[in-house]
């Protein structure tokens, strides 16, 4: 069966159009049908709309998606309570181990990031891993760092994420590859990013499987759980009516 | 070809990069193709050092890779189709 490809983190400028337009319609040359756009907290209807209407003419599947800083635990359950029902990709940015802690836990939150250069800050370690494979949470890592960074702090990040992507394999945590990508030079297609994750020694069936099976079962997921029809895991509403 | 020399010896240092054996075989600046030549055992190597390539000089660039193929007469019909 043909892969789907999906880049979970495409960042264009969402107050330039032809930005935002211009990104998508590279990411649909590249071989990408799903892509999710992080977007702010307030976005109207009216502009998730329009994103959806370009990904349509470009032929690409739209999810809409944010991404939360919170600075403690309390501020991530606060903000999860409010938003989870508006977006259909949560990602949290860990930048303390409290937070990372309760995100891993939190069966609301779908992507886990670290701070990409702040090492003493990334705490994804085995406790961590143990954590987010008992919830639905998974590790995501951006690949434009791997291009836009140099020399000792490129390879000291290679260094945090092959450990990372060890830890990740070792629980059977699954892992997203994602482009990070807030221009056209930045985009890679999906066979060039598996092949950047060979990079930190991810193996190359599973990396193909990060840009492809990880992010499109998220999505999958989600959808179903903000479907009218969904009420709890294996159960959906099929009809209603009088005469069921 | 320099600046992908350049990029295999960044990530996979000279030792590495010599077991790549990177040739050129044919480069078209007007269309941005160039045909590269790779050992077998160094594709997945080669595919992430062009897929790292920002730059050439001070001009920002994206190296894509459209197709392999085990010999030049298929690739090029390859890329026709």
């Amino acid at each position: 069966m043909r892969r789907l490809y999906a880049d979970l983190h495409l960042c264009p400028n969402l107050n330039d159009p032809k930005h935002v337009s211009a990104l998508i319609n590279k990411a649909s040359e590249l071989g990408y049908r799903l892509i999710a756009i992080p977007l702010p907290p307030n976005c109207t209807d009216q502009e998730i709309r329009q994103i959806q209407k370009l990904c349509a003419e470009a032929r690409v599947d739209f999810a809409s998606r944010i991404d939360l800083k919170p600075r403690t635990p309390n501020e991530l359950l606060s903000n999860l309570r409010r938003i989870r029902r508006r977006f259909e990709i949560v990602s949290v940015l860990c930048d303390s181990k409290n937070v990372s802690r309760q995100a891993a836990k939190d069966r609301r939150v779908d992507l886990l990031n670290f701070p990409p250069t702040d090492f003493r800050n990334r705490f994804f370690d085995m406790a961590e891993a143990e954590l987010a494979s008992n919830s639905v949470a998974t590790l995501e890592i951006d690949m434009h760092l791997l291009l836009t960074l140099e020399g000792p702090t490129r390879t000291r990040l290679l260094s945090v994420l092959r450990k990372e992507a060890g830890i990740a394999e070792g629980f059977h945590l699954p892992i997203v590859l994602s482009s990070g990508a807030s221009n056209e030079i930045l985009l890679r297609k999906p066979v060039e990013m598996a092949a950047l994750a060979s990079l930190f020694d991810l193996s190359k069936e599973s990396a193909l499987e990060a840009v492809s099976k990880n992010p499109v079962a998220i999505v999958k997921r989600n959808r179903e759980k903000l479907s009218p029809q969904f009420v709890a895991p294996g159960i959906r509403v099929v009809r209603k009516g009088k005469d069921c | 070809m320099d600046a992908v020399w350049g990029a295999v010896g960044k990530l996979y240092g000279e030792y590495g990069a010599s077991k790549s054996g990177l040739t050129m075989i044919d480069y078209d600046a007007e269309q941005g193709f160039a045909v590269i030549r790779v050992s077998l055992v160094a594709i997945d190597m080669a595919r992430a050092a062009l897929a790292s390539m920002t730059r050439i000089g001070d001009k920002p660039i994206a190296v894509h890779v459209v197709s392999v193929s085990g010999t030049i007469k298929a690739l090029y019909e390859k890329i026709k189709r």
